[in-house]
């Protein structure tokens, strides 16, 4: 498959530009919510509008009602959401969750899917027990009690957890905190009696939750796949996760990219344009470099998870890793190169280093990922 | 099956048949490569053996048209052959700067005459060609160049001096840039083809750092350079006085080559040959070849990008400057890994086990991707104005 986009997905890129780009414009949303204090740290209005356009059920099968498409479409959205920093449940609902949810039973599907699609609810998942992203390890319990199970245990970094009709939690059904095996997938609702959030602001204005579960009583049918066996969709759901958050930190940073670069053709100082001055354009350049490098292994990815290759994995790490590299090397030069007014708040630099830096955490930072390539490669 | 797997088991099946096993083995000096040309002297059997297979089939230039050498292949299976040849190990049954730089220059902007003549002889490895642009005074800023072809009506009279013209004490014709209008700064250059056995032409021997010399310095006196080499074959590529738009299409494919995009390990992840090399590795030496596995593979992903936009005449002109600066770049931090991997195994200047010191001489070499082809520093200028399009100093 050739690393560029076919018409169709030229098609939504053009789409979800233009559609992000006025309705998830920063003004419009970040900055409308931030400043208001929003609980939820997004607009569900704009939400229904995803719904509206067919971004919400993108990557839920044709059967299931959505549009049966693949990781390459879902990051076109996703990099434009980064782009105009849109503060959506799309990554965790609409990538992460609905990943896990494909691999539920048709009464798990038929329950939480059609509200997905339709932008009527939102969801979000329950991996990190930590300040870091370590999902080999899962000490969150879950106990056979009667037809179902008995929750127990902490998450943190519950992306918009409290906002969420239902959480997808990874806990353990059996064996030791490390053990590969045992891991079961479970769709939490709202509502369940023993579940409490303590909801904080983050740095980019989004919300999550540190999540106890005290001992939430959960039935049968609230098992996505096989019991013990929940490690290989937790897997999938990762890596989809990962590439999902892989591009929408190309968008992140390419948006910072444009910004600085319009900044030095208009920025005069010494009787020049600052974009005259080599030690920048040499500097903006090479940043350049970086971005384009990221977007391309982002898209390849993608195209690997959705041709089912076995490289996917390594892949994905390899361009969560990279993106990280690059969006953290165009947040930096950014606020530099726009000097003092790139340290304002009424500037929207500054706001692209905030959610870079959150993106940079989530599922994953690039050490961590640098790390897991090593370990497949081996050394 | 498709057509491509078609040709893709086809391929398999002939290179299975006719890549002898010797030469499924990485290149370890210079004499695994084979650069053909007048003097060419293969190493042994099986190097001959393989480049008269590749040349017959059309798979010394696989995507030349077949009246020009090559086997006429599509873009499509070009690729396919490629993974297939690395899949195997397979080494470049030729090399030379006129498949890489003079093919494509021809290809666009030759006579019918010229591709016959040249083309073929390059497929065939016949004639091995050497690269004249830079000069003592010109090599960032090449359009400043002097040597000066004097008009006599049918032939110019060519004075002047290169200089860093790798291989040119190897090679049997020069493609160079010389000066016909003294007014014209970019429109006064002629882009000349002519054999360096004629009188007139000396080249001088430049030792590197890395202790090879593949490069001289080359000097014009009174070289005469016909216009023409027959019916509709000029001596010169475009036209008189326009060579400057040939230099610089030519310079786009160096740069793609030198950037390592056409694939090869160049750029490939190498964590875990080093493990295999150097026993346990130090904590933050592993960290660091993470970190460069990671952009490897990603620079890997943009290189197969690059190639897949360019066939279909997407993404920007100056894209090859891009690939150039960030290629260059990866491979020198690649050797410097190795390196340090090596530890002072590595450091062995003659010794039989580092093949005559091969992994320091590599070091070294590689300090020149940078440079040639044009500087880092260049791409970066390039990337600013072209496309960044940030304002000129
Ligand atoms: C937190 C904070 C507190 C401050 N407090 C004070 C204060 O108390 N009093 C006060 O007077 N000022 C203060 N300043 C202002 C500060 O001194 C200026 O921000 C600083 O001098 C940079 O100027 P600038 O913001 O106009 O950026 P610009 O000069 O517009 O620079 C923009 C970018 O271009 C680069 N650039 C500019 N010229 C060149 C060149 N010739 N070559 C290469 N690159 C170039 C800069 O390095 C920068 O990256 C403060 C700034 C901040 C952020
Ligand atoms: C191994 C090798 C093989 C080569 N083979 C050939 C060949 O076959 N044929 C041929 O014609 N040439 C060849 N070259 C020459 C090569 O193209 C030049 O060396 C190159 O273009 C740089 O020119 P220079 O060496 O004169 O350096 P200079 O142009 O003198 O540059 C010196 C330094 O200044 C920097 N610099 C120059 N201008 C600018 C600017 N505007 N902005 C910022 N920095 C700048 C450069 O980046 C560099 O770091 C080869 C070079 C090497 C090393």
């Amino acid at each position: 498959m050739p690393l560029y986009y076919d018409d169709d997905q030229a098609m939504l890129a053009e789409t979800a530009q233009a559609f992000m780009s006025e309705e998830g414009a920063i003004a419009k949303q970040l900055r409308h919510w931030r400043d208001r204090d929003c609980k939820d740290g997004f607009g569900h209005g704009l939400w229904k509008q995803f719904a509206e356009m067919g971004f919400t059920g993108m990557l839920v099968d044709e059967d299931d009602g959505g549009l049966g498409m693949g990781h390459v479409e879902a990051g076109i959205v996703l990099e434009n959401i980064g782009r105009n920093l849109t503060p959506s449940p799309f990554l965790s609902s609409s990538v992460l969750a609905a990943t896990a949810l494909k691999h539920g039973s048709d009464d798990v599907r038929g329950r939480w899917l059609p509200g997905l699609i339709e932008g009527e609810k939102v969801y979000s998942v329950a991996i990190d027990e930590g300040a870091k992203h370590r999902p080999e390890t899962i000490a969150c319990k879950a106990e056979k009690s009667g037809n179902g199970f008995r929750l127990s245990g902490k998450k943190d970094f519950v992306v918009y957890g409290a906002s969420s009709e239902m959480i997808v939690v990874a806990a353990r059904t059996s064996g030791d905190d490390s053990d590969s095996d045992g891991i079961t997938l479970f769709a939490v609702p709202q509502d369940a009696s023993g579940m409490s959030h303590d909801s904080v602001r983050l740095v980019d204005s989004s919300m999550a939750s540190h999540v106890t579960f005290d001992g939430v009583e959960l039935d049968g049918d609230a098992v996505i796949g096989e019991v013990d066996g929940g490690r290989d969709v937790l897997n999938a759901m990762l890596m989809a996760g990962r590439v999902g958050a892989a591009a929408e930190g190309v968008g992140v940073a390419s948006g910072a990219m444009d910004m600085t670069v319009d900044y030095l053709k208009q920025r005069k100082q010494f009787g020049k344009l600052i974009g005259e001055f080599q030690a920048l354009q040499h500097r903006a350049a090479h940043l350049y470099s970086e971005v384009e490098i990221a977007r391309a292994v982002t898209i390849k990815a993608a195209q690997l998870l959705d041709g089912g290759s076995e490289k996917a994995d390594l892949m994905a790490s390899v361009a969560k890793a990279k993106v990280a590299k690059a969006a953290g090397l165009a947040v930096k030069e950014g606020v530099q190169m726009h000097g003092g007014i790139g340290m304002t708040d009424e500037y929207d630099i500054g706001l692209y280093m905030k959610r870079d830096r959150a993106l940079q955490e989530f599922l994953g930072d690039m050490y961590y990922h640098a790390g897991r390539v090593a370990e497949m490669s081996g050394y | 099956m498709s057509d491509l797997e078609a040709f893709r088991a086809e391929t398999r099946e002939w290179l299975e048949a006719n890549c002898p096993p010797e030469m499924r083995q990485p290149v370890r000096d210079e004499q695994d490569i084979y650069w053909g040309g007048r003097n060419a002297t293969f190493k042994n059997d099986a190097q001959k053996a393989w480049f008269e297979a590749c040349r017959d089939k059309g798979y010394t230039v696989p995507e030349w048209p077949k009246e020009y050498g090559g086997a006429g292949l599509s873009p499509a299976e070009g690729k396919i052959l490629r993974q297939e040849m690395s899949r195997m190990g397979a080494r470049p049954p030729l090399s030379s700067f006129g498949i890489w730089m003079l093919g494509p220059a021809l290809l666009h902007f030759g006579t019918e005459g010229q591709k016959k003549r040249f083309l073929n002889e390059i497929a065939a490895g016949e004639i091995r060609w050497c690269q004249g642009y830079s000069e003592p005074g010109s090599g960032s800023d090449l359009v400043s160049m002097q040597t000066y072809g004097e008009d006599k009506g049918d032939h110019w009279v060519v004075n002047g001096q290169k200089i860093w013209t790798s291989y040119a004490d190897e090679a049997d014709w020069i493609f160079c840039l010389v000066r016909t209008d003294k007014q014209n700064k970019y429109q006064g250059i002629t882009f000349m083809l002519f054999d360096m056995a004629g009188s007139g032409v000396t080249t001088k021997p430049i030792k590197l750092i890395s202790g090879n010399s593949p490069f001289c310095e080359t000097f014009f006196d009174d070289v005469s350079v016909p216009k023409s080499y027959g019916e509709d074959c000029p001596g010169y590529v475009g036209e008189i006085n326009r060579g400057w738009d040939v230099a610089k299409y030519l310079l786009g494919h160096e740069r793609e080559m030198i950037s390592g995009a056409g694939g090869g390990d160049r750029t490939a992840a190498i964590g875990a040959a080093m493990k295999r090399n150097a026993g346990e590795l130090d904590a933050v030496l592993r960290a660091e070849l993470a970190m460069f596995d990671v952009d490897a593979l990603a620079y890997t992903a943009m290189g197969e990008k690059f190639l897949d936009e360019m066939k279909v005449g997407k993404g920007h002109p100056a894209q090859p400057n891009m690939m150039k600066y960030a290629g260059t770049e990866l491979n020198k931090r690649r050797h410097e890994l190795m390196m340090a991997a090596g530890g002072s195994r590595a450091l062995e200047w003659e010794s039989d086990e580092t093949s005559g010191g091969k992994p320091a001489r590599n070091w070294l070499r590689t300090k020149a991707n940078s440079i040639e082809g044009g500087t880092s520093e260049v791409m970066l200028n390039v990337i600013s104005k072209r496309i960044l399009d940030l304002p000129g100093a």
